[in-house]
């Protein structure tokens, strides 16, 4: 009997199951299917923990006009593939892949299914069904810069760098310029750990930094290590993605965090009303909101969060562009002239460390 | 009371009943964790165990995720026999996508027919060649290569890393550190249509069966396996402990490095910074659960590829999260082990009324 009730529901399960993979009709009452695909898991207090934030937020603006699904811990392998296929086949209409190294099996599934729409964070290749979307990073990482080149006492800062790509080195020389905007004596050492997140490594790269004089370490890595060796050794340290305070209150002195929230609303309101399009490459920052500086130490003088606080208004309104020449590498070269803004190729395949930035990129 | 009690003999029976019984303890164990999580078990179970292959395209999938762990699984299980304790499948797996990778890198689009067959034994050879490090080592300086093998993945992925920042970037990518795709005669054909499954598969399940013939019916096979058992035997008889390290070395690290091959001109297409997500360690869990047996391990790696599918599917069917995988791997490996026990020992009911027996007992090792 008990054999026969545990039949019952496995049939009723499969059928349910069957059902659930035919394509579903196309009521207006049907709620949109929205699916974010994660690199990490949603509790790793950096990174993807942004985006979920961000997923529960859209859920609870849209409410029952969408219903949105997640997958965490996807690795960069032959496995994001299937993840993002099956998404597909189960009636997921708009999908957001939240890491770079998902590009090309993105690019193969987008071509099986035209009728999806695909949103990718920091890539470069769009298709008719494929846009990109990205933070304007170098906003937050040269407001470090401000905040690090007033508060410094060697005027030496360090950078624990994940992998030398574009988007990671505009961070590094942003950071160097903002710093050299209000301290023209700045020296900038980078450390490059060949991983986003490795709590390990990340100390013992913010301990080398440390040893060496920089007493102002900002990270593009996603643990919370450099902070909280900071807070040990009494130095300073800046936050990514999201606000780390907690894990060393003297030590952080602000940070660059993500609100992804604004974006996916405003993309999956797109899709309701039927006015999305692929072959997008949007950069949000400061401005639109998706940047968002983490809250200043109390320990930062009133005149170094007056010079913070204008140059963050000028950001905003555009008056400032991190990258206006004259802008010069580490060579002595001059990369970009006065007057004029680093040109979309050069920014777009950054490779170079500016003036003030030690060693060489590692090739 | 129960006592645990020595078995005269070990019981053939328990050998093969202890992953079954160990299978059937997680299921339960699941059971009553979806429950108490106030998820419906049936269609937990339905997601994890019959979704991902529901389809012919969800059992092409199954394939492949299981030729790698196959193929590592196999080669680990023949060194695990002769006690050499290869931990690096994952760095043998690496080395052989790069010297394979390279080699299609080098023949670019071309359309040679010579392409794959080299593509495969520089894959092979590759992961020989990491493998002969600790192969050296071991038997020159009797260095201990559980902590050569491992170190030695590191070293791969650095290189790896090392070649997809510098002289293998892909000219065109913008920098990211990737290689250019391979080319279409660079590209493994497809087993089943419609499916990213590859011959891989093929070699690997042909490969199980002559690794079984060789340890079965080879001098050499026996060899390692008397070294395995009785070391002081093998001694005796005047087996060589050293032909057995570089053979059980040199077996895995082809192995290993062919799974490598398999992935970067399968499913990936290319050389990046990250190729396997843990093949290499997963094998191991594999080996033991297919105990050491060729066979077996075909069996171990199709249900760890399956939880690894069914993981995924019960996230985004019931927004389960992901370290249910690794909690289904990890309660698998455990009752393993507690239901290997029975294959020494045996409960014993002792009367209670007695008094409780002043021998020293026989300790469970």
């Amino acid at each position: 009997m008990e054999l026969r009730k545990i039949w019952n529901a496995l049939r009723v399960c499969v059928a349910a199951g069957l059902t659930a993979t035919l394509p579903a009709p196309a009521f207006a009452a049907e709620p949109l299917k929205v699916a974010f695909v994660y690199l990490g898991p949603v509790s790793d207090g950096g990174w993807t923990q942004q985006h979920d934030v961000a997923r529960k937020k859209l859920e609870a603006a849209l409410g029952s006009a969408i219903k949105t699904t997640y997958v965490e811990n996807v690795p960069e392998t032959a496995d994001s593939e299937r993840v993002f296929r099956q998404l597909a086949a189960d009636g997921n209409k708009l999908i957001f892949a939240t890491s770079f190294g998902y590009m090309e099996p993105l690019q193969k599934v987008a071509k099986l299914f035209p009728d999806v729409k695909f949103e990718h964070v920091n890539g470069f290749k769009t298709a008719a069904n494929i846009s990109v979307y990205e933070p304007r990073f170098e906003e937050g990482f040269y407001l470090i810069g401000v905040i690090a080149g007033q508060m410094t006492k060697t005027n030496t800062l360090g950078f624990i760098g994940s992998f030398p790509i574009p988007s990671v080195m505009r961070n590094i020389d942003s950071m160097t310029l903002g710093a050299q905007s209000v301290n023209p004596k700045i020296k900038m050492k980078p450390i490059w750990v060949n991983t986003w997140y490795d709590p390990g490594k990340e100390r013992q790269a913010a301990d080398t930094l440390i040893a060496q004089g920089a007493d102002a370490v900002a990270q593009n890595t996603d643990s919370p290590a450099s902070i909280q060796a900071a807070q040990e050794k009494g130095t300073y340290a800046f936050s990514i993605d999201a606000d780390m305070s907690s894990f060393g209150k003297k030590a952080q002195l602000t940070g660059t965090t993500e609100d992804w929230s604004g974006y996916y609303i405003a993309e999956t309101k797109k899709v309701l009303d039927g006015t999305w399009n692929g072959n997008r490459h949007t950069r949000w920052g400061l401005k639109e909101g998706l940047v968002v500086m983490a809250p200043l130490n109390s320990d930062i003088p009133p005149e170094a969060v007056k010079v913070f606080e204008d140059k963050k208004a000028k950001l905003i309104s555009g008056e400032l562009n991190p990258f206006a020449g004259p802008i010069k590498d580490n060579g002595g070269k001059e990369m970009v002239a006065a007057g004029s803004i680093m040109p979309a190729a050069t920014f777009n395949s950054l490779n170079w460390y500016v003036e003030g930035i030690e060693g060489s990129v590692p090739k | 009371m129960l006592r645990l009690e020595r078995r005269a003999t070990p019981s053939s029976l328990m050998r093969f009943a202890s992953p079954l019984l160990a299978a059937l303890c997680m299921l339960m164990t699941g059971f009553l964790l979806f429950s108490a999580l106030g998820k419906d078990p049936m269609e937990a179970f339905y997601l994890f165990f019959v979704k991902p292959v529901s389809s012919t395209y969800g059992i092409g999938e199954l394939l492949l995720k299981t030729t790698p762990l196959l193929l590592c699984g196999v080669g680990l299980a023949l060194g695990f026999r002769a006690s050499v304790w290869n931990i690096g499948a994952e760095g043998q797996l690496t080395m052989g996508a790069i010297a394979g990778g390279g080699v299609a890198l080098w023949f670019g689009d071309s359309d040679s027919s010579l392409a794959m067959p080299l593509m495969v034994l520089a894959g092979i050879l590759g992961g020989m060649a990491w493998a002969a490090i600790p192969a050296f080592l071991r038997t020159r300086f009797n260095t201990n290569e559980i902590l050569v093998t491992l170190m030695l993945v590191y070293i791969s992925q650095l290189v790896l890393s090392w070649l997809v920042h510098g002289p293998w970037r892909d000219p065109e990518g913008q920098n990211y550190p990737q290689s250019q795709g391979f080319g279409d005669a660079e590209t493994m054909a497809v087993l089943i249509s419609g499916t990213r499954v590859t011959w891989g598969i093929v070699y690997a399940l042909a490969l199980a069966l002559v690794a079984w013939i060789f340890s079965q019916k080879t001098f050499a096979g026996f060899r390692m396996q008397v070294a395995g058992l009785a070391p002081a035997a093998a001694a005796y008889a005047g087996f060589s402990e050293k032909r057995n390290i570089w053979i059980a070395l040199l077996l895995c690290g082809g192995m290993a490095g062919l799974a490598g091959i398999c992935e970067v001109a399968g499913p990936i297409g290319r050389l990046q910074q990250q190729i396997s997500p843990g093949y290499g360690f997963a094998a191991i869990i594999v080996a033991w659960i297919g105990r050491l047996h060729p066979i077996g391990i075909i069996f171990g790696a199709l249900l760890m590829s399956l939880l690894y599918l069914g993981g995924e599917a019960a996230q985004m069917g019931m927004g389960l999260p992901s370290a249910i995988t690794g909690l289904f791997q990890g309660l698998l490996l455990f009752y393993l082990l507690a239901t290997d026990l029975f294959i020494n020992f045996r409960l014993k009911r002792v009367d209670s009324g007695k008094t409780r027996p002043t021998a020293p007992r026989e300790s469970v090792a």
